[in-house]
């Protein structure tokens, strides 16, 4: 049997593989012959083996066959096969293999091994893979070796004591006595770094630890100053500054350890003065200190002239030409923006011009922060830039962009017409990207904007005009045609500049039904236009075409649109004079805001007297009552604008609260959602509905209506006719 | 805490793969070509910090890569690393490997790979930075590739 080929001549021959089927081919023949080794128990070239498995591995080739050999390896008293199998062990098995646990003993063994390196391996897998078994049972050897002189050793523990204390957190006691003299004089840059991170886990994961150790920040600080006035040492420093880790270690220690505590804060307040002010920027790692020494200011209790010193630090970081140094600049920026918002907003400008950056990752940081810095005095120009950048920026920001923008102009908008301007400005330039509810909330604030309806509706139809691809703005434009249509064709405005919109019924219609039909619309797009075109009919004149392409859409695919287009016809509702017992399905779904923000706007102006005509009480049974209060809804004079107000006296809420109507066949209704389905319990609150009532013929106004709910768990359905209702609402 | 290490080229192949967080084969293979797509399509002068890929843990974990000729080094970190510092830890473990293999390229890493780790095994321990100090790293591997000579003919 000849000896398997070495790893670097199965590299050889993998090179040349010209596609990735020949690579896979070599690979699986390898295996083979491997496996075959394998099963020969061949000591000799086990470790050949396995390192070549690893390499297969790496490349992406199943290896698993090869764990157990990684264990005989560990096992064995060769050094080279130690070192593999140790490797092998680290990349293949994990806790979640069995065999892992198989490996303890020979940990064991090895962490008392004559050699150090051999101590070193077993150190090395224990604080990389060991499961809290294992870290259980060998605790007590980790903590031998941590007070050990060899210091090659020591700081190998160190770390391995931090994996043990993140598997166990119980045995970090254990590790107490051990840490007195780990900040010792004696002890040189590699020991005092990971004792350093041993001392920074256990503060982080216990307060208890966290009060023991503040005693030692004067030790901390000591260490620091000796690190920064000491002279240039060959081996520990970095272009000329001295460790540059172990001062970012420390510094991230005294952080924790300052953050809260008035005394350690001062004692080190000092020596961050220090480092602040004399550190060396021209290389990164000068920089890489003086970051940890920012953060660390702002995080401790210093004194305010630190802080400001920190943050112009940060400031003067932002104007570097070293992109990374922006990075972070941005990134601590943002941490503080919260604390010291006036000390950042210093730096406003600059931060602003960050937005034109090259790079997407500051141009994100500059973004977030801006949003962080918009206030009601800076607003107006703070937006244009805001607005700029959503022009010019990549999709992937759009859409928290715009959400930033909306946000923004919702706390501090100095205008209505600024806020309305902005939002159109927002839906023009990025309307793809914006959120689904960005459209009823658009609905609502437009709904509220009392005196800027006729620019809006005005502004909205030019805008679709130009542009039917953009779903939220074609959505909200066509909520508002269907709102305040008479106002747009009227040409009325109340700005002083009015918006030169020439706008007849006919074409306006004709963009609504465009919309319909059109292939860059959604079904949901779809379903507020028609929605619209209906509304349109008590406002325009040309209800007959309305009604054709109502008609049109009884008969549609899409369920939702023919949904609406029946409520509205109501041509199979019930003949009441006719007795059938089958109530018409007229289901309205669950709420939408634009669709019910005209009720709730009725449900607003309150219970009566608008127009004169009384509430009546059509429905009171069991603790349900419904209530009807009337409007007439001028121009036409033949609708009857009614508004259902459900409440429930019973101590149980109602949930699944549909209300339907029927009326007789000389009568159209269209009945729109309701404000919910859950009718609070001990009138805490009531559902409203608004039905519109087409009364052509001044017929006397008779209605069946059917509620279903669930009360108590239980469902309920009732009958019953509302023949009550005052002459007024249909004569 | 260091998530990853991961060395690949410029077509995304992989010259050392070392993760301190357990992930499954796969997961291992589609990170790596997750993380070479994100940092293959950077231009050469913008930072070198990413948000973390979806797959490694998205934006709570972040990518610091350098890119030397025809490898990229790129290291998953988490916030309790200071991203300038990982930077700096970078340069210091290239410039170690250049020591160990005299004028280190891409071939040497391709064809000693178990090297390369034996070498990395001695800068960061359990996903944590253990030493940084390059001669320190370059004798105790000298030290142990060494004691592996010793031994009788056993060549890997």
């Amino acid at each position: 049997m000849p000896a398997p080929i070495r790893l670097r001549e199965l590299i050889r021959t993998i090179r040349t593989a010209r596609t990735q089927a020949e690579e896979r081919e070599m690979i699986q023949k390898e295996c083979a012959a491997i496996r075959s080794s394998f099963r020969e128990e061949d000591n000799t070239y086990r470790c050949r083996n396995v390192a070549k498995l690893l390499y297969m591995h790496m490349l992406g080739y199943p290896a698993h066959f090869g764990q157990l050999e990684c264990l005989k390896l560990i096992a064995s008293q060769k050094f080279t096969d130690k070192r593999i199998g140790y490797l092998g062990a680290m990349l293949l098995l994990d806790e979640r293999q069995d065999v892992h646990l198989l490996m303890t003993n020979c940990i064991k063994n090895d962490l008392n091994h004559s050699t150090q390196y051999v101590q070193g391996l077993s150190l090395c897998t224990l604080g990389c893979m060991g499961s809290s078994e294992m870290c259980r049972d060998l605790a007590g050897e980790v903590e031998k070796l941590l007070k050990t002189s060899n210091s090659y050793l020591r700081k190998k523990a160190a770390l391995c004591a931090v994996h043990v204390i993140r598997k166990v957190p119980e045995l970090m006691e254990m590790f107490l006595p051990a840490t007195k003299n780990l900040l010792s004089e004696k002890n040189h840059g590699e020991i005092l770094h990971t004792s350093v991170v041993l001392l920074t886990e256990m503060c982080e994961r216990s307060p208890d630890m966290l009060s023991h150790f503040r005693k030692l920040v004067p030790q901390l600080v000591r260490i620091l100053k000796n690190l920064i006035m000491s002279g240039y040492s060959p081996e520990h420093d970095v272009s000329g500054i001295s460790d540059p880790f172990l001062q970012v270690r420390i510094l991230r220690l005294l952080r924790i350890l300052g953050k809260g505590d008035d005394d350690s804060s001062e004692a080190m307040n000092d020596i961050l003065a220090q480092v602040a002010t004399n550190t060396e920027t021209s290389k990164n790692v000068g920089n890489a200190i003086l970051y940890e020494t920012v953060l660390t200011i702002m995080d401790i209790k210093s004194e305010s002239g630190l802080r400001v010193l920190a943050i112009n630090i940060l400031g003067r970081f932002l104007l570097n030409n070293d992109k990374n140094i922006r990075y972070v600049a941005l990134t601590s920026l943002l941490k503080t923006v919260q604390t010291d918002h006036n000390a950042v907003q210093r730096h406003r400008s600059t931060i602003v011009d960050c937005l034109k950056d090259l790079d997407v990752s500051i141009k994100r940081r500059a973004m977030e922060l801006s949003f962080a810095l918009v206030n009601g005095n800076n607003i107006r120009g703070m937006m244009k830039e805001l607005l700029y950048f959503l022009d010019s920026c990549d999709p992937d920001f759009k859409a928290d962009c715009a959400s930033g923008i909306f946000l923004a102009a919702e706390k501090y908008a100095p205008s209505k017409r600024w806020h309305i301007d902005t939002v159109m400005r927002v839906l023009t330039t990025a309307g793809s990207y914006v959120r689904d509810d960005s459209v009823p909330n658009l609905i609502q604030l437009i709904t509220n904007s009392v005196e800027m309806h006729a620019y809006t509706v005005q502004r909205l139809y030019k805008a679709l005009l130009d542009d039917i691809s953009q779903q939220p703005l074609v959505q909200v434009a066509s909520w508002c045609i269907g709102e305040y249509g008479d106002l747009l064709v009227s040409g009325q405005c109340e700005e002083e500049e009015p918006i030169q919109v020439d706008a007849l019924e006919d074409e306006v219609l004709d963009v609504l039904e465009g919309l319909l039909v059109s292939n860059l619309s959604t079904p949901v797009t779809r379903a507020y236009s028609l929605t619209a075109i209906m509304k349109l009919s008590t406002r325009f004149s040309s209800v007959n075409r309305i009604k054709k392409v109502v008609s049109i859409y009884g008969s549609s695919i899409d369920v939702e649109l023919q949904q609406r287009a029946v409520e509205y016809n109501a041509n199979d509702l019930l003949d009441l004079l006719g007795g059938n017992d089958v109530v018409p399905v007229i289901q309205t779904t669950v709420p939408t805001k634009p669709a019910s923000a005209g009720g709730e706007l009725l449900d607003l102006l309150g219970d009566l007297s608008l127009t004169g005509i009384p509430p009546m009480t059509a429905y009171n049974k069991n603790g349900l009552k419904i209530e009807f209060t009337f409007e007439r809804s001028n121009p036409s004079p033949n609708i009857a604008v009614i508004t259902i107000h459900a409440t429930n006296s019973t101590e149980a809420d109602m949930t699944e609260f549909v209300f339907q109507a029927a009326v007789p066949k000389t009568f159209q209704l269209q009945l729109l959602s309701p404000s919910s389905n859950v009718v609070p319990a001990l009138n805490q609150g009531s559902v409203t509905q608004v039905i519109r009532v087409l009364n052509p013929q001044k017929q006397q106004l008779r209605m069946r209506i059917k509620l279903t709910y669930t009360h108590k768990g239980s469902p309920v359905q009732d009958l019953a006719e509302v023949n009550n209702f005052p002459p007024q609402s249909w004569q | 805490m260091i998530k990853a290490i991961l060395i690949f080229n410029n077509h995304g192949k992989p010259r050392l793969i070392r993760f301190y967080q357990y992930f499954a084969e796969d997961m291992q293979q589609q990170i790596i070509r997750e993380t070479f797509h994100l940092v293959s399509k950077r231009d050469d002068n913008v930072c070198n910090f990413l948000e973390g890929g979806s797959l490694i843990g998205g934006s709570d974990y972040k990518l610091i890569y350098r890119h030397y000729a025809t490898l990229y080094f790129v290291f998953c970190v988490d916030s309790s690393e200071s991203e300038l510092g990982i930077l700096d830890l970078i340069q210091v473990f290239v410039e170690t490997l250049d020591k160990c293999f005299e004028n280190v390229c891409e071939l040497d890493l391709i064809f000693h790979m178990d090297k390369v780790h034996y070498i990395l095994q001695e800068v960061v321990m359990g996903g944590m930075v253990l030493e940084t100090n390059m001669n320190e790293i370059v004798a105790q591997v000298e030290l142990q590739n060494r004691m592996e000579k010793s031994e009788v003919n056993q060549v890997i």
